[in-house]
């Protein structure tokens, strides 16, 4: 109990998820970004060690360099800070379709073992449970974008056996579907949750456990999983986001309006 | 050419009619919205990629038989409450819904500016999207057997937007985020534009789209008319007003109160003020 608490990182676990999902983009990469969790992460790699990060909203906006986080995906300040504006057919025909962009961020609402996303409907389709927003852009970013980062708290609610709707494909049902479907772009290569990171086995394409946070428990991640998930050989710890990232993501956060919610996912 | 709103929409939108109210988070043409509301114009198929609060108020006031669209949510804060209602508990009318991609819709509505019967795009595959709508369909291509995405050409009998200015021709002109609303406008038998302001001459704006007049059936000088959400360089997007909408939607008694006073004018219902007074 002692020894867990004292390595855990004076940080939240929201705060260590964003950090850890920022140090997933490269500097110099376009970057497809969805509003909430994805658009914070990818702001704060452009702060910190990605200036170079070209980030793409679906509005239009290509190049944008917000000094605060949108709330939408179309808020003024991105036109106003963009590279150049185009209209929404040519973001997914032009940008996003040929595979030109580098990364896509996706949250979800439900993500089974393959990574196959939900952001549709929990329960029936004829009858939900809960009607989710649908999929907006998720569906291509998720089948052309060259590798998929997919953040989303981890729980068993949301971690689930098979997903209720497919609304976004990962890894289908295994090795080779996405070859099948003729889906172009690697899928979802790390799924980085507020307790650890898992990564789709290279032979299976199924998600395995390949990096806790600090201060959080093997044990405590499985429990928070609805399948029985797996845990690579070589996990490690996840490196703790250093003072610069947390001042900087502070600072990013500080400066947004409450109303900014992470939890709509592909937004 | 140039009318005023009431009358826009009476010429324009009919019972039964297929209406698409574009405008990606900028721009959306929530005043026409209400007023549709105002003249109870019912039996609807609303399209819209993004349908947000306007849509949520018309699904809610009973405009709606059926909603095309790729996304419904309420940005930045949550989820559509009357959207939901609709579509689980029937409520006040039961809502057919017929969901895609944002590339679906945005492919959709370039076919249908562009005269074709379909689009093909790479979308929709391995998703349950497909199955759920005869809108989506595989195809080979001609020339390489590739197997690809069909989705049919949409075009809406009315398309409405909002833009900065026009001038007294009825030429349209927007800029910043411009969406899908040009080929919302081309893809559609009628079009109705409100905008901020009508001015002499439409100087250039860097990055703007122009709607030439020979294809806006009417004009609406609406100041606003895009509130809660934003006109570049006019007024910024009302976040709280965003934020405010949940509570006022998550229930129908609430709402029902809202669109009384709100929408149409009248006084409160609630008894509580008239026991008050009463008493």
């Amino acid at each position: 109990m002692t020894s867990a608490a004292a390595e855990a990182p004076a940080c939240t676990s929201d705060e260590m998820m964003t950090v850890t999902a920022s140090r997933a983009l490269r500097d110099g990469s376009a970057c497809f970004v969805g509003i909430g969790l994805p658009s914070t992460a990818a702001n704060l790699a452009r702060r910190t060690h990605a200036p170079g990060l070209w980030m793409i909203y679906e509005s239009g906006t290509l190049g944008a360099t917000p000094s605060v986080l949108p709330l939408s995906i179309g808020d003024g300040e991105l036109a106003e800070t963009a590279d150049t504006v185009v209209s929404v057919p040519e973001v997914f025909n032009y940008w996003l379709q040929p595979g030109r962009i580098d990364t896509g961020f996706l949250g979800a609402a439900q993500i089974d073992r393959y990574g196959n996303i939900n952001t549709t409907v929990i329960g029936d389709y004829g009858a939900p449970k809960v009607r989710l927003p649908g999929a907006g852009g998720a569906p291509e970013i998720a089948a052309n974008c060259r590798e998929v980062v997919v953040i989303v708290r981890q729980s068993r609610r949301a971690f689930v056996e098979s997903v209720d709707f497919t609304t976004s494909v990962g890894h289908g049902s295994g090795p080779g579907d996405r070859e099948r479907l003729g889906l172009r772009g690697a899928g979802p290569t790390r799924v980085i949750t507020d307790l650890g990171v898992l990564e789709p086995d290279p032979r299976t394409r199924e998600l395995t456990l390949t990096s806790v946070h600090p201060g959080t428990t093997v044990q405590q991640v499985r429990e928070a999983t609805g399948w029985d998930l797996a845990v690579s050989a070589d996990l490690r710890t996840t490196p703790a986001p250093d003072p610069h990232e947390l001042a900087v993501l502070r600072s990013l956060t500080g400066r947004t309006p409450p109303t900014h919610d992470g939890r709509q996912g592909t937004r | 050419m140039l009318v005023p709103l009431d009358e826009g929409v009476r010429e324009l939108v009919r019972d039964g009619d297929t209406v698409a109210l574009e405008g990606f988070t900028h721009l959306i043409p929530v005043e026409a919205g209400h007023e549709i509301i105002r003249q109870g114009i019912r039996d609807l198929t609303l399209v819209r990629m993004t349908p947000d609060v306007v849509y949520d108020r018309m699904i809610g006031a009973g405009c709606a038989r059926k909603l095309v669209f790729s996304w419904g949510g309420n940005p930045g804060v949550g989820s559509l409450h009357r959207f939901r209602d609709a579509v689980a508990g029937g409520w006040p009318a039961p809502l057919e819904i017929e969901e895609h991609s944002h590339a679906g819709m945005a492919n959709r509505y370039v076919a249908g500016a562009s005269g074709l019967p379909f689009a093909v795009l790479r979308g929709y595959t391995g998703t349950d999207l497909v199955g759920r709508t005869p809108n989506v369909k595989a195809i080979s291509c001609p020339f390489t057997g590739e197997e690809l995405t069909a989705v049919p050409a949409l075009n809406p009998d009315v398309a409405i937007v909002h833009a900065q200015r026009a001038d007294r021709a009825g030429n349209v002109q927007m800029w910043g985020i411009t969406g899908v609303q040009k080929e919302a406008v081309l893809a559609s038998s009628r079009a109705l534009v409100t905008v901020e302001e009508v001015v002499d001459e439409l100087e250039p704006v860097p990055g703007q789209v122009l709607l030439p007049s020979r294809v806006v059936t009417a004009v609406s000088v609406v100041p606003g008319g895009a509130r809660p959400s934003y006109t570049h360089g006019y007024y910024v997007r009302d976040n709280d007003a965003y934020q405010a909408w949940d509570a006022i939607s998550r229930d129908r008694e609430r709402f029902a109160e809202w669109l009384r006073t709100e929408i149409h004018g009248l006084p409160p219902a609630r008894e509580g003020s008239a026991a008050k007074e009463s008493a």
